[in-house]
This record gives C-alpha cells, sequence and structure tokens, in this order.
C-alpha cells in the first residue's frame, strides 16, 4: 500500500507539454494543485525533468512525481519509487527513476519517490487542451494527492 | 540497388538524442549495406497550430515545441517580430537582455550535451558495453566531471531564468524589445560565480581537445566527409549567435555566398521533399539538390567564422583551425570539441555582459512602421534556427515556416548514418549492440532535436527489428525500455 507521509518536507514535480494535449497533464496539475491548497509543500512545474532537479530534489525528504501516461489504468496509479537500476538516459525522457537514481549516484540521498500517472488519451495534436475524459482523471488524482496531505 | 534478398533493420528509438527517431538500415542479399536512413517525426502540424494566433502571443507560444531549446524558438520569434512591428535595431538594453538569454541557453545546452549524453562514449569508447555507457558510469569514474556539468547546466539554467522570467517557456522577449532588465541583485548572483563557469568552460575544451588529438585515428575514420558548411557571421566576420549575416562555405572553404541578408533567404536555400521522411532536405539553390547540401551548428561556426571575439575562445578556436590546417574540420566527431569551444565563448559573453551596465537600462521597447512579413535567423545551440511568418491587418499569423537547425543537417546525418553503417555493418550476420551504438553516437554528434514527440510514461521501447525480402520479421531486440507504472 502506498503511504505518502505528509509530515516528511515535500516536492511535488510535474511535467509534460501543455502544447501537447493530455501530455500537459503534469503541469496542469501542479497549476490546479497550487489554487486550491495553501500546504507548504514546494510545487514545481517543468516541460521535463532535467539533470538538475537531482539537485532540487536534494533538499527534500520527499519527492512525487506526476506525469501523464498512456497506458496506466485509469482514473491514474501511484507507485513508490524503490531502489533501481535505471541508466536510460536522454535529456528529453529522463525518467523520474534516472534521476531519482542520478541523486542517490551524486549526492547519496535517496528521498522517499512515487510516481503519479495519470491517464491521458490524446497526445498527437499541437493543441493546448486536456480531453474531458483526462481532465476529470486529473481532478481525481488531485483530489487524491490532497487527501494524502491533509491539504 | 539489388532487392531481392534485402533486408531492413530499424532502430527505433536512438537513446541519449534528443526525442526519439529511427534509423532504417538497407542491407542488400550479401549482407552489405546499400543506404541508411534516418527517420524523424519531425514537428508537422505546428505551421498550421500557430495560424490565427495574434503576432503578440507567437513567441511565448512557439515554445511549445521543444524543451530543450525553447529560448532559441523564443528569441527567433521575437525577431522575426521585430521585423513585423517595424524595428531594426532594438534598444541597447533590449538586445543585450536577448543576448544574455541566449548566451545561457546555448551553454546549458551544449554543456547537457556533451557532459551528460556524449561523454559516456568519447570516456568508455564505442564498444564499451551499454551498461557501462551512461553518465551513471561517468559519475562513478570521474564524479568531479559529472558534478560540474550538472552545476554548469544550472548556472544556464539561472541566466535564463534571470533574463526570460522562467527556467522554461519564458516570456519576456517581445516584439520590440523586452519586458524587463536585469536588477542588481540578479547581476550579482551571476557574477559570483561565472568566474568559476568559465575556468570549467575552458577545462572541458582541453578535455574534448585532447580526445581529438589522442584518438585521432578514431575521428578520422568515423564519418568523416567533405560538405559545405554555413553559419551567421558578424561584419567583420566573427562569430555572433544572435544576428548577423549568412555565410556559406564549400568543403575547400571557398565562400559560396557571404553576408547573405537572411530577409532573402528563400533566393539562396530550398528545401527537398523525400517520400521516405517527414523531415524536408534543404539546400543551397546556387549548387543543386545533389551537391547543395551543408552542414550547420557548432562545426560549421568553427569552420565559416573568421575569429571569435573573446579571447580564451578565439585562442581555442585558433588552435581548432591549426589542428584541421585551416581548411573546414570535417570529422563529425570534431562537433564536441567545437561545441565546446562555444560554451566557453558563451561563458566570456555572460560575463562581458554582466558588466555591462546597459542591462540595467530601462528604455525596453520601440515601435516602428507595421509590416506584413517577419523573417528571423539565430544560431541555436544545434545550429542556425529560421522563422518566418506573416501577419494580416489584424495582427494574425496566416503563414508560419520554420526551418530547424536538425532539418538543415538532415542530408549530413544521413552520410554520417550511412558512412558507420557500411562501415560497422556491412558483411556481419549478427547486428550487435556496439555496432548498433556507432550509429547512435555518428547522430548524436549532431545533437539532433527530435523532441516533438511527447515523451508521456509507456512510450517506445528502443527495438531492432530485421525483416527479410519478405517482410518477415526473422529478427529483433529491446535495448533500452521506459520503466512505467
Amino acid at each position: 500500500m502506498n503511504a505518502i507521509d505528509p509530515s516528511l518536507s515535500s516536492i511535488i514535480i510535474g511535467y509534460g507539454n501543455p502544447g501537447r494535449q493530455d501530455d500537459g497533464l503534469g503541469p496542469a496539475f501542479i497549476d490546479s494543485f497550487q489554487s486550491k491548497t495553501n500546504h507548504t509543500i514546494k510545487l514545481q512545474s517543468n516541460y521535463q525533468l532535467t539533470v538538475e532537479d537531482a539537485l532540487e530534489i536534494g533538499n527534500y525528504e520527499q519527492v512525487i512525481f506526476v506525469d501523464a501516461s498512456i497506458d496506466c489504468q485509469a482514473p491514474f496509479l501511484l507507485e513508490e519509487i524503490s531502489e533501481t537500476n535505471d541508466t536510460g538516459f536522454g535529456s528529453h525522457s529522463l525518467t523520474p527513476q534516472a534521476l531519482i537514481q542520478l541523486s542517490n549516484t551524486l549526492y547519496q540521498h535517496f528521498p522517499k519517490s512515487y510516481i503519479l500517472a495519470i491517464r491521458g488519451y490524446e497526445f498527437d495534436q499541437f493543441e493546448e487542451k486536456i480531453s474531458d475524459t483526462a481532465n476529470e482523471n486529473l481532478n481525481l488524482a488531485i483530489h487524491y494527492l490532497m487527501s494524502q496531505f491533509n491539504a | 540497388m539489388t532487392t531481392s534478398k534485402a533486408r531492413v533493420l530499424e532502430i527505433s528509438p536512438i537513446t541519449r538524442v534528443e526525442g526519439h527517431g529511427k534509423v532504417t538500415v538497407h542491407l542488400d542479399e550479401h549482407n552489405q549495406v546499400s543506404e541508411a536512413r534516418l527517420h524523424i517525426v519531425e514537428f508537422r502540424g505546428f505551421e498550421r497550430f500557430i495560424q490565427g494566433r495574434l503576432l503578440w502571443e507567437v513567441p511565448v507560444i512557439v515554445q511549445r515545441l521543444c524543451g530543450i531549446c525553447p529560448v532559441s524558438h523564443h528569441l527567433a520569434a521575437a525577431k522575426a517580430m521585430d521585423m513585423i512591428v517595424g524595428v531594426d535595431q532594438l534598444t541597447p538594453t533590449a538586445e543585450k537582455m536577448r543576448r544574455l538569454m541566449h548566451y545561457g541557453q546555448i551553454l546549458q545546452s551544449n554543456v547537457l550535451h556533451f557532459f551528460h549524453l556524449s561523454s559516456p562514449d568519447l570516456l568508455f569508447g564505442f564498444s564499451a558495453p551499454a551498461e557501462k555507457r551512461n553518465i551513471f558510469e561517468v559519475i562513478k569514474a570521474f564524479p568531479d566531471l559529472a558534478k560540474q556539468g550538472i552545476l554548469m547546466r544550472k548556472y544556464g539554467q539561472e541566466v535564463i531564468q534571470a533574463t526570460a522570467g522562467k527556467k522554461i517557456h519564458g516570456n519576456t522577449a517581445v516584439p520590440g524589445g523586452i519586458n524587463k532588465n536585469l536588477s542588481i541583485e540578479e547581476r550579482d548572483a551571476l557574477l559570483k560565480d561565472i568566474d568559476q563557469i568559465i575556468q570549467w568552460s575552458e577545462d572541458a575544451v582541453n578535455l574534448t581537445q585532447n580526445y581529438t588529438q589522442e584518438n585521432l585515428g578514431v575521428v578520422k575514420g568515423f564519418a568523416n566527409f567533405d560538405s559545405s558548411h554555413m553559419s551567421l557571421v558578424r561584419a567583420d566576420g566573427a562569430m555572433d549567435l544572435y544576428d548577423g549575416k549568412l555565410r556559406a562555405i564549400n568543403a575547400q572553404g571557398l565562400p559560396i555566398f557571404d553576408h547573405m541578408d537572411y530577409r532573402q533567404f528563400d533566393n539562396y536555400i530550398m528545401e527537398e521533399v523525400k517520400p521516405w521522411s517527414y523531415m524536408k532536405f534543404p539546400f543551397i539553390r546556387s549548387q543543386g539538390k545533389e551537391d547543395g547540401w551543408y552542414r550547420v551548428g557548432p562545426l560549421a561556426r568553427m569552420n565559416t567564422v573568421d575569429f571569435i571575439d573573446t579571447p580564451l575562445a578565439n585562442k581555442h578556436h585558433q588552435l581548432f583551425k591549426a589542428f584541421f590546417g585551416n581548411k573546414p574540420a570535417q570529422m563529425t566527431l570534431a562537433y564536441h570539441w567545437a561545441r565546446m569551444i562555444e560554451v566557453l565563448h558563451c561563458a566570456e559573453m555572460i560575463k562581458v555582459l554582466l558588466l555591462d551596465t546597459d542591462l540595467q537600462g530601462t528604455d525596453l521597447l520601440l515601435k516602428g512602421e507595421r509590416r506584413e512579413e517577419g523573417i528571423s535567423v539565430i544560431e541555436a545551440p544545434r545550429g542556425s534556427l529560421f522563422h518566418h511568418y506573416k501577419v494580416n491587418e489584424n495582427d494574425q499569423v496566416t503563414y508560419c515556416n520554420l526551418i530547424v537547425s536538425t532539418t538543415h543537417n538532415n542530408t549530413a546525418m544521413n552520410m554520417a548514418v550511412t558512412d558507420v553503417a557500411k562501415t560497422y555493418l556491412s558483411g556481419q550476420k549478427k547486428i550487435t549492440e556496439a555496432m548498433l551504438n556507432h550509429i547512435e553516437i555518428a547522430i548524436r554528434a549532431y545533437d539532433p532535436c527530435l523532441s516533438c514527440a511527447t515523451h508521456a510514461l509507456g512510450q517506445m521501447p528502443l527495438k531492432v527489428e530485421i525483416y527479410d525480402a519478405d517482410e518477415k520479421l526473422i529478427d529483433s531486440a529491446s535495448q533500452f525500455v521506459s520503466k512505467h507504472p
């Protein structure tokens, strides 16, 4: 069972391209979460994960990555990142697992880490709009994480 | 080409390049490589997406194209829109703010490419096992180098944040100027670390120079072919990454055109369409389709410019030129050395600009006589980036054409892939991971930006498939699988 610990210093990183329909679920999550809570969680939105995020997450005990998923079970899936050996590394496709491993290898820091994958459906067009079904999934994911943080 | 027993080897996507691409290697019945092709899913549809948008929105919206080089698109669009709003010369504060942003972008992009994407290949060798050729092994073997790379990248991002408002998708460059200056606090924060960044940059130049000299046999024998080269140059022939006029030289270093006004680019450059690729193939009109292709980016810029106007980078540029006999460098792997010289130049320019009080000026925006068309060229990290727009009387975009650096390098990358495939894949019955990596290394040297693809969790693995003449799958392998829930 996943167990987000609300007492830990936490950062939530939502990432994706808002110009590619449901690929923008991660940034949309951050925007919406920010507007609905006064919690002191650090929120960060980005197009993608980058190597210097390894420095940033070094400041926190808990990190939650929020991204669109093309194939997880709807509406969303929260999964803990455990010890990993993901060496798949492209600056575009840096995965949360690789980033956590990077933090661990460089700075010996392995925060409690989760991926919140929100199911999306439409990715192929240049359009700044999240599909209706994905938007429903987004709202459920926000509600769930707010309850986890008692926010 | 013999096709009766031809096979096609497919590699998709390519690891450690920006985004996703696919390579097909075409073998004949004797397992000899007849041709190799790089397939890239380009941003089809973007030009249509931008139509109808207001000109003021465009510099922000175009950044949606790419999370890798959004600043380059931001600035290229702003420059084109300057032309539309009738501003041919920005205020000193506006131009210097944009330049500072641009140098920060090139620094961080080139650093990321070298330290974290290409260094595993160079430090451990092309044939090292896959589990060895990654950034994590670089960290173990060269921890200080890896940390320097991250801190340099972070510094470049901080320059972008101070000038563009945000690290990703900034909004400060607007048609006719800029909407913020650099505060004293921002300046001092950046000045604090710049000397260290310059030192690390020069260390990186030395590292790539030493690699090239110590591995000359490998460098010479790997995707080494003659080509023309093109970039912007300043009026006096100096490197200018933000603005200037276009210069193209042939393989012998002789000018094809010089100081060409990029607003006339379609008189000089054409684009060919090939049925097997979504990406066009640009060529210099006067040289024709077959011979008119060229290279852009760091290697091309080293070859086209007469000098670099910062002392350390210029010293290394002279060494670079001398090493290649003052002729155009044609070795694909020399891109890495060239790329680090540019990092050094950017670091030096950042310091020059930070010490310039114009950055604290308040004259930010100009207006002029409205035009219907805007064209810009900027030297992005990967090479010349062209933006071309037409706007109607309601300020709505009616036409948009972008020629990105990766498109300029399209033929060159296909040449490199074919050259390497012929050397390492011909006559082999088994395709090893090391052989495939040689192809990837050739592509990676150009740092192609394929990032228009979405990256959602669960994307494709690296998959290799071999089909026989009857298109029956006879072999397949996966090399890199993204983890997903």
